[in-house]
This record gives structure tokens, C-alpha cells and sequence, in this order.
């Protein structure tokens, strides 16, 4: 019974993780229709930026998290700039292709800037190790984790929800015709919610270094991950993205423990069952963008 | 002359052999005489030219994105080394053939789940289905062999006749004539009107259903033939280098086909056969400057290629060619340009 509740919490942890690391691109992909198969780049950057300054700079962690999402922003609104908005308007195939491209060169710089094993960051020692409560273990780096995710998943909502900027973005994703003839700056609002989705990605990667572990090959390897998380759940809102990487964690770890020779498998099967029969997401819309 | 059999006109002008296509293998067969010591590169570029054929099958005629055409790849180059490994099928050619229609129903499968939805279902589900095939693949390792691969895969001679050798001649001229044959079958198919209808379907599928065409049955079929030539692809791959390991499933291998396919241009057959020059030139030349971090470059030229845009680029590229064409021959250039495909 207990090992049930810890690999429920584990699974918690990882989800919100995921939502973390993929809310980012259920904008991209979900609203703006944008296929960026980078952005685990993004979030790679973050990761290896908060190695950085805690490992050989001797920051305290918690002072690198909020840096790692800056930078990653930072990197995110530059390309945005110069090259993402570009293709906006271009094929799905143009944005693989170029999505890929970056992809490769971003593992590739990082293996010849920073070696190609993996890495880990220095915690505290208060993040380390794990406690009991009536008998299930708690990491306290994952229960870190779920507060931390769990704020912001909160604080996102409340934007979307209640802000001016939230609802200029809603509008902006519905229509971005009508949207700026009613004197909204779609372009202006995209990039920024673009960078924004990168700066989490960046706080994520930085965060995931411990549990998924952080190498050059992260963007590949967590890609289709990502892409689970954003076509599973749908791009309505972000309870369906927030949904579906919770399914995901617990699925994965439950998978992972209770069936440890099925692999991924599980969650490949699941995806492809889940897309055949709701081309949309669980969560989508009904309507075909 | 009226629209119609100006379209006709055009398309069996289209169909007819050029003296360029008959010069452009007379040069592929004269390099395998003229580059004795080279046979393993060359036999490298032929299943690679054979495998974005395939690509370009479905996604330069039929406009499906797919980023796992690996799968299939794959599903071929493991039953060609499993038929040979345990000696059910001796003979290369036939087993050749047993492999590419493995994957041949393995893509009739999965057709149905490729057909529905959009462009980024498409995507998804042809990686989910890669990387379904390579966990499975994982898992079942005592049947696959694991990450070790195949091992101890001995071919027999062609036909029982012609063995292969080390320096890889009989595997160099074995390549060449199956990529000639299915070649000559995907010319056959594409200026069909079958083909011509796939075109169709490509530029704009609710037309195409409005006119006639029963689109998903067309896509069906174009898919399960893809799927087909990339379990040939892959079974070659088996037969001339005697491994099959779990990186024939690998993402890489699909993401870089594509970008061989747009290095050659899609939506003409010879895309696919110039592209994989061009790539495994450009690969040997990267990695000869930054052994490790050649897919930085590679990575960068896709970037390049994107911004500038591809059908610029062949618009560059054939300027020279199409000027020489005109000037020599006082009429319009008959090189292809490959379509948009917007």
C-alpha cells in the first residue's frame, strides 16, 4: 500500500514536471500552430545555465532556478525575433525540418561546450534525502518540485484566467484577424508568450536535471514526451496539458516499476490509441484548426 | 488546343525517358567501375537514394509528413538478417523481397491510423509507431538480439551464383540494380494516372474527393508502397554490411532522411538519388573537419535551407543547367523543378 502512495507521489512530481517543461510548447504547437520539435533545446539550456552557476560559480540553487528561466526566455525571444517568426506562416514540413535542424546543432554545441556525459547539480543538503509520513517516503526534492509546479500552475491559470494580457492572448489564439483589428499586437503577444513558455522550459530543464537526468541528447530524448503531453491534452486550455502530463508521470512510473521490461512502451501504445481516437487531444477541441 | 489534352500533352511529355535520365545512370553504373576502392560509400548512397525514394513517394507525391519512416527501414532490415541468420530463406533476392513485403504489411497496417487526422497527428503517430517498433524491439531481444544487433548474419550468394565479396563489388552492383528496378517501377507509378492523382490529393484532398478521386484509398496504397521500398531500403542495408542493430529504428535515421529528400528536392524521383550524394559528401566532409560534432553542420544546413527556402535554392541551383538547356537546345528547360508544397 505504501509503495503505491510513493509511486503516486513520484509520479506527481514527474508529471508536473513535464507540465513544466511542456506547457511552453502547448502554446506553440497547441495555439499558434507552430510545430517546434526544439524546445526541449530550450529547456536544455536552462538546465546546463543553472548547472553552471551552482556547480562552478557556487551560486545557491535557489538563486540559479529564477536565472535559468531568464536565460532561457532570453535565448527563446532572440530566435523568436531573427528566425521562429519567419515560419510562422510556412508548412508543417518547413517547421519540422527547421525545428530539427536546431535541435541538432543545439545537442551538438552542448556536447563540444560541455562534454557529452551527464550532469548533475549540487543540491542542498535540505533538498536532499527524503522523510516519512504515516509510512510513505517523500523526497524532498520532489516535494519541492510539486510545490514549486504547483504555484505556478496556479499563478498560469489566474493570468490566463483574470489578466488583461490573458485574455489578449485568448483572443489572439481564437483569432488573430479580429484580434488586431481590435488594436492588439499579435505578433508582439505571441513572441512574449513565446519567450515566456521558453523561460519554463528553462525552469524545468534546470529542475528535471536531478530526476530525468541532463545530458546533450535531453532534446532528443524527451521530445516525443513533450509532444505526448501537448497532442494528448489538447490545447484549450492549460487543464488539459496539466491533465495529461499528470496522467503521464504516474503512468510512467507505475510502468516503469510495475512493469519494468514493457519499457515505454505502454505510453507509445497509449499515445497512438488516445490520437486514433481523439485526433483533437483528450481534452481538445471538437473543431479541426 | 483545348485544357484538357493540353494536360495530357504535358503529362506524357513528362513520362517520356530523357536523354539527361538515360546519362544519369550510365554515370551511376560508370562509377562503379570507375571507383574500384570505394564500393562500401557507394553501396551506402544507393540504399540510402533507395530509401528517400520511398519518402519522397509519400511525401513528395502524396504530401504525408512522417517523421518515423525508420519503422519500416527497420522491419526490413531485421527480417532480412532473421531470414538469413536462421537460414529460412537462402537466397538473397527472394529474401529481399519477403523483407520489403514484411514492412509492406506493417505499412498497410498502419495506413489506416496515418490517414486520419491532420499533419501533426500524422507526424505523431509515424514517431509513435518508430519508437513503438524499437522498445519493442528492445524488449524482445532475445529474438532481435538486443542492443548488440544481429550477429553472425552470413549471406549467401545471389541467385547462387554470385557470392558477395569484402570489398563489397557484388554488393555495389546488387544495390544498383534493385534501386534501378524499383526505379523503374516508381517512374512507372508516379506518371501513372494513379500518380497523377496522388498529385491531386496533395494540392488540395477536398478537391480531389469532389472530383472523383477516393482519397483515402489512394493514400493507402501509396503508403503501404512506401512502406515496402523502405523495407527494401533496410533489407539491403542488412545484406550488404551483415548487421541489424536497434539504430535502424533510431529517429535520427528518419530526421535525416528528410533532410536528404529536401537537400534533393522533393516531388520528382530524382530528389532522392541527388540528395543522397549530396548528403553522404556533405557527412563525409563534416566529419572529416569535426570528427564528433558533425550534426551541428548537418543540423545547421537544414536551418539554412529552410530560410532561404527550398524551392529558391533549386532555383538557384538549376539556373546554370536550365541556361546551358536553352541555349543548346533553343527550347524550355526540362530539368524538373521539383512543386511547392504549401
Amino acid at each position: 500500500m505504501t509503495a503505491i502512495l510513493t509511486n503516486l507521489f513520484d509520479g506527481v512530481a514527474y508529471g508536473m514536471l513535464l507540465f513544466v517543461l511542456a506547457c511552453g510548447l502547448a502554446v506553440t504547437l497547441g495555439l499558434m500552430n507552430f510545430v517546434n520539435l526544439a524546445h526541449g533545446a530550450f529547456a536544455m539550456a536552462g538546465g546546463y545555465v543553472c548547472m553552471v552557476l551552482v556547480n562552478r560559480m557556487g551560486w545557491p540553487f535557489f538563486a540559479a532556478l529564477p536565472l535559468a528561466f531568464v536565460s532561457s526566455a532570453a535565448i527563446g525571444i532572440a530566435l523568436e525575433r531573427t528566425l521562429y517568426r519567419h515560419l510562422y506562416t510556412r508548412s508543417h514540413l518547413d517547421q519540422v525540418l527547421f525545428t530539427i535542424g536546431l535541435t541538432f546543432m543545439s545537442v551538438a554545441a552542448v556536447d563540444y561546450i560541455q562534454g557529452s556525459s551527464r550532469v548533475f547539480i549540487n543540491l542542498p543538503a535540505a533538498l536532499q534525502g527524503q522523510f516519512d509520513v504515516f509510512g510513505v517516503g517523500i523526497g524532498r526534492y520532489r516535494l519541492m518540485i510539486i510545490v514549486i509546479c504547483g504555484l505556478l500552475t496556479i499563478g498560469l491559470q489566474m493570468v490566463l484566467a483574470k489578466t488583461r494580457f490573458g485574455s489578449r492572448l485568448r483572443a489572439a489564439v481564437d483569432d488573430p484577424r479580429a484580434a488586431s483589428g481590435l488594436g492588439i499586437n499579435v505578433p508582439q503577444v505571441f513572441a512574449f508568450t513565446f519567450a515566456f513558455g521558453c523561460g519554463l522550459a528553462g525552469l524545468g530543464g534546470a529542475l528535471s536535471a536531478e530526476i530525468l537526468g541532463l545530458d546533450p541528447y535531453f532534446p532528443l530524448k524527451f521530445m516525443i514526451y513533450f509532444l505526448i503531453v501537448v497532442t494528448v491534452g489538447g490545447s484549450s486550455s492549460i487543464t488539459g496539458p496539466f491533465l495529461a502530463s499528470l496522467l503521464l508521470g504516474i503512468g510512467d512510473v507505475a510502468g516503469k516499476y510495475y512493469v519494468p521490461k514493457m519499457g515505454p512502451f505502454v505510453i507509445y501504445t497509449m499515445m497512438i490509441v488516445i490520437l486514433i481516437w481523439r485526433p483533437n487531444g483528450l481534452f481538445g477541441r471538437t473543431a479541426a484548426r | 488546343m483545348t485544357a484538357s489534352s493540353d494536360v495530357g500533352y504535358h503529362a506524357q511529355r513528362h513520362a517520356r525517358w530523357h536523354y539527361g535520365e538515360a546519362a544519369f545512370w550510365l554515370i551511376v553504373l560508370a562509377c562503379g567501375f570507375l571507383f574500384p576502392t570505394r564500393y562500401l560509400i557507394m553501396t551506402d548512397i544507393l540504399r540510402l537514394a533507395l530509401f528517400t525514394m520511398s519518402l519522397d513517394l509519400i511525401l513528395g507525391y502524396a504530401g504525408i509528413v512522417s517523421l518515423g519512416h525508420a519503422a519500416f527501414f527497420g522491419v526490413g532490415a531485421y527480417a532480412a538478417g532473421l531470414l538469413a541468420l536462421h537460414g529460412i530463406i537462402n537466397e538473397p533476392v527472394l529474401a529481399l523481397i519477403v523483407a520489403g513485403l514484411a514492412a509492406m504489411v506493417l505499412g498497410f497496417a498502419t495506413s489506416f491510423l496515418v490517414i486520419r487526422g491532420v499533419d501533426l497527428t500524422r507526424l505523431m503517430v509515424t514517431l509513435g509507431i518508430a519508437l513503438l517498433l524499437e522498445a519493442l524491439a528492445e524488449r524482445f531481444s532475445n529474438i532481435t538480439g538486443g542492443t548488440d544487433g544481429l550477429q553472425g548474419i552470413e549471406m549467401q550468394p545471389i541467385f547462387g551464383e554470385i557470392p558477395f565479396d569484402m570489398f563489397g563489388k557484388a554488393g555495389f552492383f546488387y544495390s544498383l540494380a534493385v534501386l534501378f528496378v524499383l526505379f523503374l517501377l516508381a517512374r512507372r507509378v508516379v506518371h501513372s494516372p494513379f500518380g497523377l492523382s496522388l498529385r491531386a490529393i496533395k494540392n488540395n484532398p477536398l478537391r480531389a474527393a469532389a472530383i472523383g478521386i477516393p482519397v483515402n484509398r489512394r493514400l493507402i496504397a501509396i503508403y503501404t508502397l512506401a512502406a515496402f521500398y523502405a523495407g527494401i531500403a533496410g533489407a539491403l542495408f542488412t545484406q550488404t554490411t551483415a548487421i541489424a542493430s536497434l539504430d535502424v529504428f533510431a529517429f535520427e535515421r528518419s530526421a535525416d532522411l528528410m533532410l536528404v529528400l529536401v537537400i534533393g528536392g522533393t516531388g520528382y524521383l530524382y530528389g532522392g538519388l541527388i540528395g543522397a550524394v549530396v548528403f553522404r559528401m556533405l557527412q563525409e566532409l563534416f566529419s572529416t573537419i569535426t570528427p564528433q560534432y558533425w550534426q551541428f553542420w548537418i543540423g545547421l544546413v537544414l536551418v539554412v535551407i529552410v530560410l532561404v527556402g527550398r524551392q529558391r535554392l533549386h532555383r538557384w541551383v538549376l539556373y546554370v543547367p536550365n541556361l546551358v538547356i536553352k541555349q543548346v537546345a533553343g527550347r524550355k528547360a526540362v530539368v524538373a523543378v521539383p512543386e511547392s508544397d504549401a
